[in-house]
């Protein structure tokens, strides 16, 4: 029988062994990883995740995409499902791998695999392993429609875009020492399913000596300009309330299940929302969301978004520390708000 | 290729919504439209649209003069339709304002006394910081709609039933 994910959260020992990776294949030119009790390898179409339990294989554009999420968040709030058998739990200082833990086929089964690593030495693991499988001319961030292929035999790498570091304001883009807005200059040009979007910036009246004090900045502008999807930037924080705003194009590469409670505002277009059951996997919803649209995300569910167009969406976070252990005890319900 | 970018408003959205596909309740995801919303909402009426224990996000509909406000921690405006000013104050008399851990906006009886600060013109997309410890006041021509980014307070209505799908 497999050990209850309570427990897996509770007593499991840190491997704090870092990874090993072999020379280039001289075949493909790929190297193989490995950290406890996974390997990691890749051919021209696909990865290849061994576990003592099993074998999985994944499309390696996917395993790509979700992999940069997993990286560039580092390892974000809770579940980062990569898909329905493999992912990683955020314990914030240590993280679980995990092959089929969350699939209740495969716990059933007892097919199921879990080991928990020092987060820094997983993160330096799937660093290396981003930057040697990602191909010229591939860029994990971007839509399907903005970028080429990551198939095929080893052929350069595109450390630009795989190294790329999303804008996390202290307090509000444009005031003194924070974030800035996106210009040309700046290398963020407007996407081109936002070629209509207004590019105006609010006007700013400050009387001397409160230069500074005041501050306003055109989000949808911001958004327009937006070099990636799936990949929050944080423009506002009130207190412990965080505006992290996204655009979002093709499918979330990750199936997200979130150790709080998080808000979905949709601010244009459409996405839609599969949801299911965070433990097992199991289907429990569709949200679709339409400009205007608001909806909160539960703390015991995961999600996937699939937006037809480049959308607008407000992911609004909660960042108060220590969140998922009141939400784990059931001290917090899943929900925010009764009625 | 021109894109279409469509934003909503007031009179033209378009709801989406929740299906139920295995073990699940719609209420739980507490859907709602911010433009259907204020489009049954006083003006400056705050309704809050989403919650995450104490902080908020309030759906405000916009049309003329709104009173003057002050808060103790910063808030955040977006608007996501229409036009408006955004006028600031730095109140003078301190005794005035909210103690530094009173949380949620506070309504003023009227325009403080005190230093202008200046004054915002913002259009739709444009998010303004309303900076702790300034009072504020809205403007708008036309009807418009702002969404605060603010905690739980005495100017925040919370009507779930009425606004969520169930
Ligand atoms: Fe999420």
């Amino acid at each position: 029988m497999s050990t209850a994910i309570k427990d897996i959260a509770d007593n499991t020992p840190i491997n704090t062994t870092a990874h090993s990776e072999s020379a280039p294949d001289p075949h493909n030119g790929y190297r193989k990883y490995a950290i406890g009790g996974f390997s990691f390898e890749r051919d021209e179409y696909f990865a290849r995740i061994k576990s003592p339990t099993g074998t999985h294989v994944v499309d390696i554009e996917n395993f790509l995409r979700s992999m940069m999420r997993d990286v560039a968040w580092g390892f974000f709030y809770g579940w980062v499902n990569f898909d329905e058998v493999i992912g990683t739990v955020n314990h914030y200082g240590s993280v679980d791998l995990y092959m089929g833990t969350y699939n209740s086929a495969y716990r059933e089964a007892g097919t199921d695999y879990t080991e928990r690593f020092d987060s820094q030495n997983l993160l330096a693991c799937f660093k290396s392993m981003l930057k040697d499988w990602t191909n010229t001319g591939f860029d994990p961030f971007a839509a399907p429609l903005e970028t080429g292929t990551a198939r095929g035999p080893k052929n350069g790498n595109n450390d630009a875009a795989v190294d790329f570091q999303r804008e996390l304001a202290d307090r509000f883009v444009t005031l003194p020492g924070d974030s800035e807005i996106r210009t040309d200059e700046r290398g963020f040009p407007v996407n081109r399913q936002f070629s209509d979007v207004s590019q105006e910036e609010p006007e700013i009246h400050a009387e001397p000596g409160f230069e500074g004090e005041i501050a306003a900045f055109n989000l949808f502008k911001y958004l327009s300009r937006s070099p990636v999807t799936w990949n929050p930037s944080i423009v506002s924080i009130v207190k412990n309330s965080a505006y992290c705003p996204t655009s979002e194009e093709h499918i979330l590469p990750i199936d997200h299940g979130n150790d709080r409670v998080e808000w979905f505002i949709q601010l244009s277009d459409e996405i839609s929302w599969r949801v299911g059951d965070k433990d097992s996997g199991a289907p429990r919803a569709v949200v679709t969301m339409k400009a205007g649209d608001v909806s909160c995300m539960p703390a015991d569910i995961r999600h996937k978004g699939f937006s037809p167009k480049r959308s607008m969406l407000l992911v609004w976070e909660n960042l108060t520390p220590g969140l998922e252990k009141r939400y784990e005890s059931g001290e917090l319900p899943p929900v925010p708000a009764e009625f | 290729m021109d894109e279409q970018t469509v934003f909503a408003s007031i009179d033209n959205y378009t709801k989406g919504g929740v299906e139920i596909t295995g073990k699940d309740e719609p209420w739980r995801y507490l859907f709602s439209n911010m433009f259907e919303v204020t489009s049954n909402s006083q003006p400056w009426e705050r309704i809050v649209v989403a919650k995450n224990l104490e902080f908020t996000i309030e759906a405000t509909r916009a049309e003329g003069e709104s009173p003057w406000y002050t808060c103790a921690h910063d808030e955040t405006a977006l608007l996501m339709q229409g036009a408006m000013e955004v006028h600031f104050i730095k109140p003078g008399d301190t005794s005035a304002l909210p103690p530094e851990d009173k949380e949620g906006a506070v309504r003023l009886s009227g325009e403080p006394q005190g230093a202008k600060m200046g004054h915002i013109v913002a259009s739709r997309g444009h998010l303004t910081l309303l900076p702790a410890g300034a009072a504020y006041q809205f403007r708008a021509d036309g009807l418009a709609m702002i969404l605060i980014q603010s905690v739980l307070g005495d100017e925040s209505i919370e009507k779930w039933a009425e606004i969520c799908q169930h």
